[in-house]
């Protein structure tokens, strides 16, 4: 018989109970609450008399809608205000465990939870996001869920699902030097599409998955919906660990050794079967920068926009013609001549210290382009705001004309008052290029946190290696 | 619940592939804190001339006269058709209120996005799966003769085409009961309350961490 994945492990482990037509009650440790996707689930709970089922597994924080300044004057739209009000009511009067916007642990709901220790491996985590594969990172079962499932989980602390297939994405060989996690993932998604994970749970593998930290691989698996995947997950290994030791909500002491014990079991088994394997040289990828209205439009920073005419597939032509038409770009032109209006340094692929790091060393000591209207930089949460201030890199930020923000989701999906202009083009650490995603009409490049740097500085695309000495 | 049992209706063709969740429901409509009221928004950025917020009177906005959900017939239309990987993107549940809430009751896609095809068939809106060679016979179809209507009958899983071909679709058991019953999903998983109960002592037992560390 074939040995397990990580993902039957992680499965068997939460099977409450198999129906004959294969669907599992799947019992959840860890509910990530936000105020987007939560409110309906709330009222529904009220409207039918029911408690949450184990109130101690939910922790909730606003992080769409928050405002990134002045906020100690609230939310100045009435509608936001009303809706991070809306979550606050909602979790204090059932007692559930909660970070307020005033609260240094406030930040977005996918950098705290590893961050505070409430996602661990082994967990199945959920959250009424998509991004909540960023948690398989650390070798956890994470998925995104609707507010109908929300309002399951809050109630039975389960879902029902099916198991899906097991695809691995084998990423073997040394990254080259400035290649990111991020232009991993985007390398990926370029490689097998949009749809290419729809209907399996990926695990990354492989020698250049290793050797990124903890931090990058959040950001491979965050993206993993973009492949169409709900979850995306890396084995457990040293690293992960470490990384979990000493965080606030973590096990301590002898029980930390037993549950790491548990933990180095939950990898792959050398004989596993995968329903699908891809593999990919490390040496082969370089930056990334999409180029139209899909994370799988990307292509390498020292490669042109792609021309429709030379794509056989007229469905794929005709979305290749749109996005185009919808980028203003023309074409074959070099990515190196593509002129961001905004730069974005942000979300929950890239807000993380790491990330700070990243963009503050290709920033330091350089100036802001003409050009770049505005440059942001929205740390992932309150304490990476902190570290970040520690470490000095809010003066590097603010001596090159950049903005330093409070933390939130911000101009990742602008549901707050950060947000594109029609027509305006952005240079983004996000993870959606979709039209109208940063603000009706603008028009997004995903990027590393080092390029979206560069290019702010350059006001244009260009490799960092590739800037003028500062 | 709403259930789902048989639908006839009119089909507008969407010709996209990957329309993802923003375009259906902008995210200036997700801050609303309830479940009603998005059908006005459905495909905003597509469906007006003038950028929308909330709160907006949609009878004095500008539509978009190219965009089909504006012309008639198919302002009427029951049904969605269109290309591979419909509901991509977001977990937003929303994206699905605003289909239902501007009158559909079936998406006919040749390929779905997971977490949208999950939230469909919790709020009675039948995402139906067909061969991309019959998704585009519906197109050629309803594109040829305007306000063909199409019958989707989950009891057979059959959709019958205007011209009366009839095309096979599946759906798991288990979504296709609660569909035709339109059963209450939480209060079928309390009888399993027990279960939950068992699982949780022996979670308490092999890995008492998970439990110390809810603080």
């Amino acid at each position: 018989m074939a040995g397990k994945t990580l993902y039957d492990k992680l499965w068997e482990a939460h099977g409450v109970r198999e129906e004959p037509d294969g669907s599992t009650l799947l019992y959840i440790d860890r509910h990530l609450v936000h105020e987007v996707t939560s409110p309906q689930a709330f009222e529904g709970l009220r409207l039918a008399g029911r408690k949450p089922w184990r109130g101690d597994s939910v922790l909730a924080v606003p992080d769409h809608n928050v405002p990134t300044e002045n906020r100690d004057q609230g939310i100045a739209d009435p509608v936001s205000r009303i809706q991070v009000e809306t979550l606050e009511s909602n979790v204090t009067s059932l007692g559930l465990k909660f970070f307020p916007m005033a609260d240094v642990r406030q930040g977005i709901v996918h950098v705290i939870g590893p961050e505070q220790g409430a996602t661990l491996p082994g967990m199945t985590v959920v959250c009424g996001d998509s991004h909540t594969s960023t948690h398989g990172a650390l070798g956890a079962l994470a998925f995104g869920i609707g507010t109908s499932e929300v309002e399951h989980v809050l109630a039975t602390q389960c879902l029902w699902q099916k198991k899906t297939k097991a695809m691995q994405i084998r990423v073997e060989g040394a990254l080259r030097p400035g290649v990111t996690a991020k232009d991993v993932v985007l390398a990926i998604i370029g490689r097998i599409g949009t749809a290419g994970g729809t209907g399996y749970a990926i695990e990354f593998a492989g020698s250049a998955i290793r050797s990124l930290s903890i931090e990058g691989r959040m950001s491979v698996c965050n993206m993993s919906i973009e492949a169409g995947a709900r979850a995306g997950m890396v084995a457990v290994d040293e690293k992960t660990i470490e990384y979990v030791r000493g965080k606030p909500q973590a096990p301590t002491g002898e029980m930390f050794e037993r549950a790491a014990e548990y933990w180095r079991t939950l990898v792959s088994d050398p004989d596993a079967e995968f329903d699908a394997v891809v593999e990919m040289d490390a040496a082969e990828i370089a930056p990334q920068v999409s180029w139209g209205t899909s994370p799988e439009m990307v292509a390498p920073i020292d490669g042109r926009v792609p021309d429709p005419a030379a794509e056989s597939d007229p469905v794929r032509a005709e979305g290749m013609q749109r996005a185009l038409e919808y980028m203003d770009l023309k074409a074959n032109t070099p990515m190196t001549e593509i002129r961001p209006d905004k730069v974005f340094i942000g979300s929950c692929t890239n807000s993380r210290i790491e990330d700070l790091r990243a963009a503050a060393e290709v920033v330091k000591g350089r100036k802001k382009a003409d050009n770049i209207k505005l440059a942001m930089v929205v740390p992932g949460s309150g304490l990476v705001k902190q570290q970040a201030e520690q470490e000095g890199l809010d003066r590097i930020f603010l001596d090159a004309g950049f903005e330093w923000r409070e933390p939130g989701c911000s101009m990742c999906l602008a549901m707050n008052a950060d947000r594109l202009e029609p027509g305006e083009r952005c240079a983004s650490t996000s993870n959606r290029n979709f039209e109208g995603r940063q603000g009706q009409g603008g028009r997004t490049h995903l990027v590393s946190p080092s390029l979206a740097a560069a290019a702010a500085v350059a006001g244009h695309f260009i490799e960092p290696s590739a800037l003028k000495e500062a | 619940m709403q259930a789902f049992t048989v639908h006839k209706g009119i089909v507008a063709p969407l010709d996209r592939s990957n329309v993802d969740t923003d375009a259906i429901i902008p995210k200036q409509y997700l801050k609303s804190v309830k479940r009603t009221g998005f059908g006005p928004n459905a495909f905003d950025d597509w469906r007006y001339l003038d950028p929308g917020e909330p709160g907006m009177d949609g009878s004095k906005r500008r539509p978009n006269p190219d965009f089909v959900l504006n012309q008639a017939p198919f302002d009427e239309a029951t049904i969605l058709l269109a290309r591979k990987n419909f509901g991509c993107g977001s977990s937003r549940e929303h994206a699905v209120w605003a289909l239902t809430d501007f009158g559909f009751r079936a998406v006919i896609a040749p390929s779905f996005a997971d977490i949208f095809f999950s939230n469909s068939c919790k709020n009675g809106l039948l995402p139906v799966v067909l061969a991309e060679d019959e998704v585009q016979r519906l197109f050629d179809q309803v594109e040829a003769n305007p306000g063909a209507q199409v019958e989707v009958n989950l009891e057979e899983m059959t959709v019958t085409a205007p011209d009366g071909n009839v095309f096979d679709f599946t759906l798991d058991e288990d979504r296709r009961h609660r569909l035709l019953n339109g059963l209450d999903d939480i209060a079928l998983t309390l009888q399993f309350a027990d279960d939950i109960r068992a699982f949780e002592e022996r979670q308490r037992r092999e890995w008492p961490w998970m439990a110390e560390q809810q603080r």
